[in-house]
């Protein structure tokens, strides 16, 4: 086989059905080694970063390695805002990424750039192949590092003539992957399982506070079955939303930033936090020197680097959450131990008081047409319409908090957003790839018209490939996220927050093929969103929304977590 | 970090076994300004595994740094092992570092420098009419002070090649 050839079967035997990429000269063997096999569908984006956004996404909806294939120079170095995003949330991902043929490395030839010098600050590892006859095991290898341990994105720098069709080797895929200085630990240490259920047993006031980590390392059953079993509150982090069932009594919302009211002042006062798979982000802790003055901290992570890193750990586990709470569990349905009903009973009594004087309350759009649409009532509305069944992706603002907050989440993999980077321009590739693996699920990608316009060019993909996702723009004229700080923050000082020449949407997704609906009426709303979800099709939905409106609780800057603006007006 | 006390900065000698490979040293250097670390000395060579290299360097940082630096390290897909020389030989490793020392030798001087790179067993390996280039291994401290003995108006060039170190004792880091 040629190189391009070993590269294809070795694909196909990592179980690759899908590649999301863009073709150019560096690559064009490999193309064609694509084009005379069935196995691999590739989806040909419109810009590389939208590939590298689609396989991230597939990989976040099936728990599957996704693949991006780049030629060189600016074809693989678009897609770094993508690799930057998977490797913030560890999301598994390989990016092929074409190069100049060896004889000409390091010549400042045509559309030659070191990706792996660019890539190394934002990838788990990388490669460059030196040799044909290495593909097979070099891919084996790029596939078991993304996915195992902390995931992350690889980087495979391929140059041209290693994929030469006129030069032949043997196909020889090695059956594991063994590397002597890459040993991910899995099972938590016995000892410290032991003295983390003693610490949370002991509790009166505790809390699981469950990030990304329990979604991605499959361990969302587990975590269920012992917050139910011992009648824990649970705190999702935006990464983690999905982890534990929204519509569970035991479900306090998000915390951190633009936590619920419950969620941030159960953490406050917690005397024992359960964290897993979550790393204490600035977006969650508010000032680290006020973070949860009485709380005993069990933090569960894969990834020792993640613990004790800006919160120290009094009980650190390093191992995957699913064993780890596994083997907790085994040992404590094994005894007879439980929480203190009677201090339990009193902190769930705190917590329902919490919960009845701020349950996300937000100023009604009834008295319509004088008042706009509410951003929270159209997210209220999408939910109950889509009987809370949808996947949602979300880009990055306002109406991916109001996204965050008024979609319940029950499943893992229904809530797909960038939540380390914070990549403006995510949400309509990542409803892409959802939509390509789970085609008869509705997927709606929640946006704003500042992020949707970061990527909006996929609608000609999407017109290609059939890909009928929903778009729900919450348009209100402006980057609301920056306006909210800088009326916050900055004396309502607007600068450039403005988008003061939005194209008509409803026009533009109509010019790719598309229909679109324009909603400005809070009192035909609801049913005027339901009928454009029922088309037939991809549908963008641009609704005028408030354009005053912020989103709360906001936590105050540099405060504890329990510090928290409720309204405009009212703080804690 | 938050309710773990700050303690004080001082100088952490790392050693780091990683696989011999293209990229591999810089990943290392890139992780620790990616962070914003400073490297002070750095070392690299192959061991007596050609496939294994051996990289020796000092930072100044609080131990809680040191403790996230050292994970860091560990994370890093080539590194095979890492080991803080100072806080497992408790200050008290073997380290040596080698310095080449260009330095003007005339007239009464000439006698002086010999007899001073005599005393601090230092060797003049090479010499003109009116220099000396001398070679001299030892911890950091040794080199400094022979520095200061030879007196920096007469040096002209100084090369060092920065620590390496080695624990004492029965403890190894070896694969």
């Amino acid at each position: 086989m040629s190189g391009a050839e070993l590269l294809v079967q070795a694909l196909v035997d990592e179980g690759v059905t899908h590649i999301f990429g863009y073709p150019g000269g560096a690559v064009l063997h490999i193309y064609d080694a694509l084009f005379k096999q069935d196995k691999i569908e590739h989806i040909l984006v419109r810009h590389e970063q939208a590939a590298g956004h689609m396989a991230d996404a597939y990989s976040r909806v099936t728990g599957k390695t996704g693949v991006v294939l780049a030629t060189s120079g600016p074809g693989v170095t678009n897609t770094v805002t993508a690799i930057a995003t998977a490797f913030m949330d560890s999301i598994p991902m390989v990016v092929l990424a074409g190069q100049v043929p060896t004889t000409l490395i390091g010549d400042d030839a045509f559309q030659e750039c070191d990706m792996v010098g660019i890539s190394r600050p934002v990838v788990k590892h990388s490669f460059q192949i030196r040799n044909p006859a290495d593909i097979p095991t070099i891919i084996k290898k790029a596939f078991y590092i993304a996915s195992s341990g902390r995931p992350g994105p690889v980087v495979v720098d391929i140059p041209k003539d290693m994929t030469n069709p006129a030069d032949k080797f043997d196909y020889v895929m090695p059956n594991s992957v063994s590397l002597r200085s890459y040993q991910p630990t899995s099972k938590g240490h016995g000892g410290q399982i032991k003295k983390a259920i003693d610490v949370l047993l002991s509790a009166k006031r505790p809390v699981v506070y469950a990030g990304g980590g329990v979604v991605q390392g499959d361990g969302c059953d587990k975590l269920r079955e012992l917050a139910d079993l011992l009648n824990l509150p649970v705190t999702n982090t935006l990464m983690g939303l999905g982890a534990y069932p929204a519509t569970s009594r035991q479900f306090l919302g998000m915390l951190g930033m633009h936590g619920t009211y419950e969620a941030n002042m159960t953490m406050h006062h917690a005397d024992v936090i359960l964290a897993v798979g979550a790393r204490f982000d600035d977006r969650v802790t508010n000032n680290v020197k006020k973070f949860c003055p009485n709380a005993q901290i069990i933090h569960i992570d894969i990834d020792p680097t993640s613990i004790s890193k800006t919160i120290n750990a009094h009980i650190p586990i390093v191992g995957d959450v699913k064993f780890v709470l596994a083997e907790m569990l085994n040992i404590i349905k094994g005894g007879d131990r439980r929480l203190d009903d009677k201090a339990l009973a009193d902190w769930w009594k705190q917590i329902l008081e919490w919960r009845a004087r701020h349950g996300l309350r937000y100023d009604p759009d009834t008295d319509a047409p004088i008042h706009a649409i509410m951003p929270q009532r159209v997210v209220e509305t999408l939910y109950k319409l889509t009987d809370g069944k949808a996947i949602i992706t979300s880009d990055v603002g306002q109406h991916q908090m109001f996204a965050a907050l008024y979609y319940k989440y029950d499943e893992p993999r229904q809530w797909l957003n960038s939540g380390g980077l914070g990549t403006m321009g995510v949400g309509l590739p990542y409803a892409m790839a959802a939509k390509l693996a789970y085609p008869e699920r509705t997927v709606v990608c929640i946006t704003g018209e500042g992020s949707i316009q970061m990527n909006i060019q996929e609608l000609s993909t999407c017109l290609q490939y059939n890909l009928p996702v929903k778009i729900l723009n919450l348009n209100n004229a402006q980057l609301g996220m920056v306006k909210q700080w800088q009326d916050m923050l900055y004396e309502g000082r607007h600068a450039q927050s403005y988008m003061q020449s939005l194209p008509d949407f409803v026009k533009l997704a109509e010019s790719y093929g598309h229909k679109g609906v324009k909603i400005t009426n809070p009192a035909t709303m609801e049913q005027e969103l339901k009928q454009a979800l029922e088309m037939d099709g991809l549908v963008f939905i641009d609704v005028y929304v408030d354009k005053s409106e912020h989103v709360y609780p906001m936590q105050v800057a540099g405060q504890s977590m329990r510090d928290m603006w409720l309204s405009k007006g009212e703080r804690t | 970090m938050a309710n773990v006390q700050q303690d004080q900065i001082q100088k952490h000698l790392i050693s780091v076994l990683m696989e011999n490979e293209a990229g591999s040293l810089s990943r290392v250097v890139g992780l620790f300004s990616q962070r914003g670390y400073n490297i002070d000395t750095l070392n690299v060579a192959a061991t007596e595994d050609p496939t294994l290299s051996r990289l020796t360097l000092t930072t100044i940082t609080t131990s809680d740094k040191i403790e996230q630096i050292t994970k860091q390290l560990h994370k890093l897909i080539e590194v095979v092992k890492v080991q803080n020389l100072s806080e497992v030989s408790n200050g008290n490793q073997i380290e040596r570092e080698l310095m080449l020392i260009k330095v003007r030798a005339v007239g009464a001087c000439r006698e002086e420098v010999y007899r001073t790179a005599d005393i601090f067993r230092a060797q003049i390996v090479d010499v003109s009419a009116n220099l000396y280039t001398i070679l001299i291994t030892g911890d950091t401290g040794k080199l400094d002070g022979f520095i200061d003995v030879i007196g920096r108006d007469k040096i002209l060039e100084v090369v060092r090649s920065g620590v390496i170190g080695i624990a004492r004792g029965e403890r190894t880091l070896a694969v």
